[in-house]
């Protein structure tokens, strides 16, 4: 397997947590190309954003277990891979205590992010449709 | 030095993949605080969602799609050539297939968008 691409993050050498990052990368961004794009498609492109008020997505959106799994999946998928991606960045751009302090206040979102989405996924009640 | 280290197409990819990147991040540490006021405080997300909905919003909305799309096409082109390497070679021509994609798959897709803006009929409505 090649070490280079004009594109992408060179892959790791020598195996670790490192390599296995960037396999996550690749994973994610996989199952992303079709969770977010079919999110985008249905959320932005078949139904207006102008009609998805609370109420909206208590009735509709959230009254199927299906999209509630499909959502936090969702969720689970972008914290990995934004989070990581932006991880390389910070990391290409910083170093010393600048770095360890972007990188813990970068992960510290990221639960904040994890655990504020997973409640409201979890707990929003099911609202029959009217 | 965006556009002369290592230079051309493949500098390009990468840094328009660096950029989108990091604005869907951005948006999308905003939307998860969004979608938890639907539960914590569903009046203020019914606010937020009138700031999405008007014509500036959608004009955010639209450039969200664009960095989205590409940054999904050109993820799959890293992806393809990183386990099969010998399209690396062909990475240039992977970029502007991108582009072809990107422009055909993302025209109607702003039109959809942006279309309530100007008094304009969506598709599928």
């Amino acid at each position: 397997m090649s070490v280079f691409t004009r594109a992408g993050r060179a892959r790791p050498q020598g195996g670790g947590s490192e390599l296995a990052i960037w396999y996550l990368m690749r994973v994610t961004g996989l199952a992303l190309f079709v969770f977010a794009l079919t999110h985008f498609l249905i959320l932005h492109v078949l139904y207006d954003p102008a009609d998805q008020t609370a109420s909206w997505i208590a009735q509709m959106r959230w009254s199927s277990l299906f999209w509630r799994v499909f959502d936090w999946s969702l969720l689970m998928l972008v914290l990995f891979h934004g989070f990581l991606g932006v991880r390389t960045v910070v990391a290409d751009y910083t170093k010393g205590g600048t770095r360890t302090a972007l990188l813990s206040l970068l992960y510290l979102v990221a639960f904040l992010l994890f655990a504020a989405g997973t409640s409201v996924v979890l707990t929003l009640p099911v609202v029959p449709a009217a | 030095m965006l556009l002369r280290y290592r230079g051309r197409e493949g500098m390009l990819a990468w840094a328009f993949h660096r950029i989108s990147g990091v604005a869907i991040w951005a948006f999308v540490v905003l939307h998860v605080v969004d979608i938890y006021l639907v539960g914590g405080d569903p009046k203020a997300y019914d606010q937020i969602l009138q700031i999405y909905a008007s014509p500036i919003g959608r004009v955010g909305e639209m450039l969200l799609g664009a960095a989205l799309l590409y940054h999904a096409l050109n993820g799959l082109r890293i992806i393809v050539m990183d386990f099969w390497p010998a399209l690396t070679r062909y990475h240039r021509v992977l970029w502007y297939a991108n582009w072809a994609l990107f422009v055909v798959i993302g025209l109607p897709v702003a039109y959809q968008i942006m279309a309530p803006a100007f008094g304009l009929p969506q598709f599928l409505r």
